[in-house]
């Protein structure tokens, strides 16, 4: 044979996309599996149609019963509530974030020692393991009901995620700029102040402002097991059947969040 | 003068990238160090300023030892040693005064270099340098504004200002045109002269080296193959060097590059000494 050297018209080479998953029993396996659980799992959730029929026009009324939102007759609740919930969202926001530098920093692999590392990985581990109502209802239990409990619920929650997203930042940095910065013979500190921080800035801040935004979500939630805010002006209109009031609520609280993403994406946008 | 004996850099992979490296630099001395990718050159300046910690052997630096030396005392030591880096490892998102003062860093408090009140006389030495090199017009754009040879001019600035004994150049010109090529190597040889400073510069590029360098060293696999002139490197001492290749070309091409240079440098050769401030401003006019 001189197929190897002749370009004559032998059957060209074929080529596919090499697969996922290389062991086809392996990856036929899996299929099937996946099948055969989404037919039991269809097939045993039990779904009562006739109540979901009944279901329509209720949701229908009870959405209609939000009509119109009553901003007046409460006003003096709503505000107070809303003044709560900001404090809480801009002060947890501060001191969570202010928390959150050193632990990012000892939890970053390229910059800190393997004890501190292990040390404030575990912190915003345990942070970041409860969702937000479930430590606010262990604060509320701790501080009593109001702001005070839901400001140090939020401080934990931005502690976890802001002190994770910061660590892998620092982690992905160019070393090549942190090695320029480091031979020319300055402190550790001047380090962290010159090759780090220009590079995680603004992302960092970029975070800061979504992180505002998220806690002012949160603190209507965690208003709701009674760590003071929004959340608790919102819980007592739905608990006495109040919906117009409840309906401002929900608007005033869509408003606040379309400014702050707003504002947020401007400010963004401007330190890039 | 700087002193290697019997460096050894052995990393934890087991891969050993330098096998007792004997080297001794004069005072003065622009020395190149050529070699294949992954033949310690890196290794070998890193493990000056221990950016890279030599596994055995001594770096005397001016008599003094670097390699047994405390964490205080090697921010003292890198201060004298002003390292250039190959893709210019400028800090993108500040301006080109703060990376350049950034050289100062060791000779300045926390606080000051925080609030970038550096002392006037660093000012006024940066504003020099950057003139030098002609980027005086430049110094609040940020970093990552400027082209290839300008980052690499502010990389220079940020060497020079710690006002060093011994420059450590890693790779300058790999990212660069050949013509910014030739004004950067150019510029890092005349400010050597004119500081009277020893250099190790480690380059990919053999005519280059051969063309700016007064000496050349060429590492193989962790090892000196080869320590002379540049007027030494034959085929032979090449193949040795690179491996089997046709060298012929190589070494005519630098025969012939006095000839070439002063066409190749356009108009702007003629003003001599201060060609690198023309350049500079000329390569501006042509981006903007």
């Amino acid at each position: 044979m001189t197929a190897a050297t002749s370009i004559g018209p032998s059957a060209p080479r074929r080529w596919k996309k090499p697969p996922l998953i290389s062991n086809a029993l392996v990856r036929w396996c899996l299929w099937v599996g996946a099948g055969i659980y989404l037919a039991i799992a269809l097939g045993t959730t039990e779904v009562n149609w006739g109540r979901v029929l009944e279901g329509v026009p209720r949701g229908a009324k009870f959405i209609g019963g939000f009509f119109p939102p009553n901003f007046i007759t409460n006003l003096d609740e709503i505000l107070s509530g809303l003044y709560e919930s900001i404090w809480m969202t801009v002060t947890s926001t501060v001191v969570g974030v202010a928390l959150s530098i050193p632990i990012g920093l000892g939890a970053a692999k390229n910059l800190a020692p393997a004890p501190i590392y292990y040390a404030c990985r575990g912190i915003l581990a345990i942070t970041r393991s409860f969702q937000e109502v479930i430590i606010a209802i262990f604060m509320v239990k701790l501080f009593g009901f109001g702001p005070f409990a839901g400001f140090i619920t939020l401080v934990i929650a931005t502690v976890g995620f802001y002190g994770k997203l910061l660590a892998e930042d620092i982690e992905d940095m160019d070393p090549v700029q942190a090695e320029a910065v480091k031979a020319t013979g300055g402190s550790w500190f001047q380090w962290i102040n010159y090759a780090v921080q220009p590079q995680v800035m603004p992302r960092m801040i970029g975070l800061g402002l979504y992180r505002l935004d998220i806690n002012f979500r949160e603190s209507a939630v965690v208003g709701i097991v009674g760590a003071g805010g929004i959340g608790v002006v919102l819980n007592n209109a739905f608990d006495q059947y109040d919906y117009e009031t409840a309906a401002a609520v929900l608007l005033l609280i869509i408003g606040i969040v379309m400014v702050v993403e707003y504002t947020s994406g401007y400010v963004r946008k401007q330190v890039q | 003068m700087l002193c290697l004996e019997g460096l050894v850099k052995q990393y934890k992979t087991g891969d050993r990238a330098l096998k007792g490296i004997d080297l001794d630099v004069p005072d003065g001395q622009v020395m190149a160090l050529i070699g294949p990718s992954g033949a310690g050159k890196s290794t070998l300046i890193r493990c000056v300023n221990r950016l890279v910690e030599p596994t055995k052997g001594s770096v005397r630096l001016n008599g003094q030892e670097l390699t047994k030396l405390g964490q205080g005392e090697l921010r003292m030591a890198r201060q004298r040693m002003g390292m250039i880096f190959q893709e210019y490892a400028l800090v993108e998102r500040l301006t080109v005064m703060e990376n350049v003062l950034s050289g100062r860093l060791g000779y300045t408090g926390f606080w000051r270099s925080y609030f970038r009140k550096f002392h006037q006389t660093d000012i006024d030495e940066a504003f020099r340098l950057l003139e030098r090199v002609g980027l005086d017009h430049m110094v609040d754009k940020r970093a990552d504004e400027l082209s290839g040879g300008q980052r690499q001019r502010v990389g220079i600035c940020r060497a020079l200002i710690q006002d060093p004994e011994l420059l450590l150049v890693d790779e300058p010109t790999a990212s660069l045109d050949p013509k910014t090529s030739r004004q950067i190597m150019r510029l890092i040889c005349e400010l050597c002269e004119e500081r009277k400073l020893s250099a190790i510069i480690n380059i990919h590029d053999v005519l280059l080296a051969q063309m700016f360098a007064q000496r050349i060293v060429g590492l193989q696999l962790g090892e000196i193959v080869y320590d002379g002139p540049p007027g030494g490197l034959t085929p032979d001492v090449l193949t040795q060097i690179y491996g089997e290749e046709d060298w012929e070309s190589t070494i005519e091409a630098v025969e012939e590059e006095d000839g070439d240079e002063v066409i190749d440098e356009e108009p702007e050769a003629a003003g001599g000494d201060q060609q690198a401030p023309d350049l500079g401003r000329d390569r501006m006019a042509g981006m903007t």
